[in-house]
């Protein structure tokens, strides 16, 4: 664009009178809001892997190293929940979501700009409750993220508060899951058909609505357990004849589901990275898109392949166990359709792209793990091991955790309007690879060794094993360290980018980077498919 | 202005709806009375349900409305049965 | 870039059906939260089916039925005081949302009797009388006072919704042709008069 000099950028301009942080603070803009997510959710990530690093250092020799086991037992729990509510599930919808999502459908905001606001404030009072839950009498919560009953209510550690704290958070997830439903539904631009949505778009949109149908059912779980914790009303305690196998299903009616809040919009940045760098349309553009909302509706269906070992019937166990063969299917066309488009594509291999190579390999481990833990037979054997903490890591970390690197590598020029260190972010890629299959691999042979999970000491056997586990962790979190590096340094000191460093088509690469405050300088008419290369020479004359 | 209600409900018809309204928890409460062993819970819950019809179809114009918002209404509504159905797998061959 | 184009865009451009979209899918959640309740009481009353007809016999059923009455009439002014606005009536559109507004405090009243008089009996979540019981006599009365209990909350919001309602429409920020926030508030409404059709059966027709 000619005038691109002209158009201030909405750093330079606020939706609001005021300057400095309360410019930030009383945003409507989703871009703001967008990168305020940024800050909180990163904090808290530094601060859920510190914890895991401490961890680590405990169980790097048998017996007790630098912390009681009641110790342990708390940071394993916070880890989680840190993780789990405030890292991974807030993650990739609140951050890149809300920046891009409405960039992307031609729309200059999301549908309830307030309320967007007002989501990010939710969020951040329920990050406050888990800290100030630390600090109260009582003491850190121990009952693990998972929250099981009947431990959850005998703890007399501060589970109420940190219970409070994660309904608050589902809140904050609900109400974006709806603003982000609405806007798809209305603010698409002309032209832009539903079938004309980038991909990213479709699985958040996906994403959204798991988060509107599962996320009640967790809020009124952990609201029945806090009662109860109050009041004494018989619920789930099997004192009072209560069930807890059926807090197990409640929680996990959710906590199943949330595993696809957690990874359905990482598959869909992987669909945008994937065209941009192979130079090539998506493969089989509808049946990724249907593939999302499959995903996002057979993945209620397998909860219970968390509870073979509960007690629970036979009938239920054989029958959650066949659905969960299931729901690979749609991951399985995706992983397909993701190398059908590569396959002859004229592929530049950018640092997002490597990032890409990552996850598909770490995520791949994660997935066929998870085959394992899903058929019945297996798991049994499994369950409660260092197998499922391997596994779970590497879907949750290796998938969803390096989406996040890449999707921050592949829209950080655009959402800063600045360049990193190619060559740095080349090298990072093959570090956190290293540091990561380092710190997680041996679990996976530890846990079929028989090692249990949330143990703060182990049988001398496992030495070795959880020695190169912990050295791989300092790999693991130097190398994410030394990303965050060079990525604040190229904040003040890279190179400016244009508004389209990668050759990318989606809208996003349309207008300049950063994006200016109403995103674009008229609403756009789409006429373009989404992945559609041929526009590229016409970008490169507007 | 986009996407005000256009279709507007006479006053008549809200008070008919009402009136079934209360004829259906009348039936209801009578039937109660009467011991009919396995379908009483059958019978209450299909009463509820026309009740809660009526109630979304024209207290809450969901009949006059985006037609998106019924395939909403679908999506929560299957969902909640899934969820039912397959709770009950494991209670009911426990 | 011109001021005058950062106003444009920012300025909200209204899509009452899309206030309407999010409020909808904001009833759904809860309709999912209370689906979540319902499915505890459910397991329960299947594994427990004696236990909770005997129990359901302490419930006055009469009071159930009355605030049933009460709750479904609550909707219809609802309904109606929108169809009055749209017809532009204001007058008549204040009256019924009043009116509604005295319907929902009725049935809270209706409602702190039933409870004071269980409580007076002694059958209160915790109570050695209650705990004396059987297992599923314990459950019943527990989801009892949480399910009607938290009922009761979503009325005391839709009664603080409708006060902040009435006040609009007097001071004409809700008016004949912009009253979207109205009609949300009516299907908050309604979604709780929904939840009640269900309740009523469950707890207080098991006989
Ligand atoms: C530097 C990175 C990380 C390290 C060193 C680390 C390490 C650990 C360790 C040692 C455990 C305890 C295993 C046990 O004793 O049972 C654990 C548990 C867990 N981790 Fe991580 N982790 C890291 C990152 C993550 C990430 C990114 C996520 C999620 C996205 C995550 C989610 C969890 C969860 C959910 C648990 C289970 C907590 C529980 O048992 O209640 N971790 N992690
Ligand atoms: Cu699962």
């Amino acid at each position: 664009m000619a005038n691109e000099i002209a158009v201030k950028n909405f750093y330079q301009q606020s939706t609001n009178k005021h300057t400095g942080i309360l410019s930030w603070l009383l945003t409507k803009d989703h871009k703001r809001i967008g990168l305020m997510y940024m800050m909180a959710i990163m904090s808290f990530f530094v601060v859920g892997m510190i914890i895991g690093l401490l961890m680590r250092l405990e169980l790097i020799a048998p017996g007790r190293t630098i912390m009681n086991a009641q110790t342990y037992n708390t940071l394993f729990t916070l880890h989680g929940v840190i993780m789990i509510f405030l890292f991974i599930i807030p993650g990739l919808p609140a951050i890149f979501g809300n920046f891009f999502l409405p960039i992307q459908i031609g729309a200059a905001d999301v549908a309830f700009p307030r309320l967007n606001l007002l989501s990010w404030y939710i969020y951040m009072i329920g990050a406050t409750l888990v800290i100030v839950s630390l600090f109260l009498p009582g003491g850190p919560i121990d009952t693990g993220w998972t929250f099981y009953i009947p431990y959850s209510i005998r703890s007399t550690t501060n589970v109420s508060m940190a219970l409070f704290a994660a309904f608050v958070l589902g809140f904050s997830s609900i109400l974006t899951g709806i603003n982000f439903i609405t806007t798809v539904h209305r603010l698409r631009a002309p032209g832009m058909g539903f079938f004309k949505m980038p991909l990213f778009v479709w699985a958040t949109y996906a994403t959204a609505w798991i988060q509107i149908i599962a996320t009640p059912v967790i809020a009124i779980t952990i609201l029945l357990v806090i009662i109860e914790r109050a009041f004494g009303v018989g619920i789930f305690d099997p004192a009072l004849g209560g069930d807890p196998i059926l807090f197990q299903h409640m929680f996990w009616i959710y906590s199943h589901p949330a595993v696809y809040i957690m990874i359905l919009p990482a598959m869909g940045v992987v669909s945008e990275i994937i065209p941009t760098f192979s130079r090539r349309t998506i493969f089989g553009y509808k049946q990724i898109a249907y593939s999302s909302l499959a995903i996002a509706f057979i993945g209620y269906l397998v909860w219970a392949h968390h509870m073979f070992s509960s007690g629970m019937s036979d009938t239920a166990r054989w029958i959650f166990s066949l659905l969960t063969f299931i729901v690979a299917l749609p991951s399985g066309v995706k992983i397909f359709n993701w190398v059908a488009t590569m396959y002859k594509g004229s592929i530049d291999p950018q640092p997002p792209f490597l990032w890409v190579m990552n996850f598909i390999f770490l995520f791949s481990i994660g997935g066929l793990t998870g085959l394992v833990l899903g058929s019945l037979a297996t798991d049994i054997h499994l369950t409660d091991t260092y197998f499922v903490v391997a596994h779970f890591h590497y879907v949750m970390f290796g998938g969803t955790g390096t989406i996040f690197f890449a999707a921050l590598h592949y829209w950080f020029p655009k959402m800063f309007g600045r360049m990193y260190n190619m060559k740095f972010a080349r090298i990072a890629v093959v570090l956190y690879f290293i540091g990561f299959n380092m710190l997680y691999f041996p679990k996976f042979i530890m846990g079929y060794m028989g090692m249990p999970r949330r143990y703060y000491d182990y049988l001398p056997q496992f030495t070795p094993y959880q020695r190169i586990s912990t050295i791989g962790s300092w790999i693991l979190v130097g190398t994410i360290f030394f990303i965050f590096g060079y990525l604040i340094h190229a904040l003040r000191k890279g190179k400016k980018a244009t508004s389209n460093p990668w050759g990318g088509v989606t809208m996003e690469w349309h207008i300049p980077s950063p994006p200016p405050l109403e995103n674009f300088k008229t609403i756009p008419t789409v006429t373009h498919e989404p992945y559609d290369f041929s526009q590229l020479k016409e970008m490169k004359n507007e | 202005m986009s996407g005000n209600n256009k279709h507007h409900i006479s006053y008549g018809t809200y008070i008919i709806v009402w009136l079934a309204l209360l004829a259906f928890t009348s039936l209801t409460v009578t039937i109660a009375g009467v011991n009919l062993g396995r379908y009483t819970l059958f019978i209450a819950l299909s009463i509820a349900a026309i009740k809660s019809a009526l109630v979304i179809n024209i207290f809450m114009h969901i009949k006059f409305d985006e037609p998106i918002f019924k395939v909403f209404l679908g999506i929560s509504g299957s969902t909640l049965f899934i969820i039912f159905l397959l709770t009950f797998f494991d209670y009911i061959y426990r | 870039m011109s001021d005058h184009q950062e106003a444009a865009v920012h300025q909200l451009h209204r899509d009452d059906a899309g206030a309407r979209m999010g409020m909808w899918l904001f009833l759904f959640t809860e309709v999912l939260l209370f689906g979540g309740m319902f499915l505890v009481y459910a397991v329960y009353r299947y594994q427990y089916p004696d236990q909770f007809h005997l129990a359901a016999r302490e419930l006055n059923t009469t009071l159930g039925t009355l605030n049933t009455i009460i709750l479904l009439t609550s909707s219809l002014t609802v309904a109606l005081s929108i169809a009055a606005l749209q017809n532009g009536n204001k007058f008549l559109s204040l009256i019924l949302l009043s009116a509604t507004l005295l319907f929902a405090l009725t049935f809270m009243v209706i409602k702190y009797f039933e409870w004071t008089t269980k409580i007076a009996h002694g059958i209160y979540p915790g109570s050695p009388e209650l705990l004396t019981k059987p297992n599923g006599q314990i459950l019943f009365f527990g989801l009892y006072y949480v399910m009607t209990g938290l009922h009761g909350l979503h009325v005391l919001v839709g009664m603080v919704v409708i006060s902040f309602m009435i006040v609009f429409i007097a001071r004409d920020k809700v008016t004949p042709d912009n009253y979207v926030k109205l009609e949300n508030s009516g299907l908050y409404w309604h979604l709780v008069d929904l939840i009640w059709i269900f309740l009523f059966p469950l707890f207080y027709l098991i006989q």
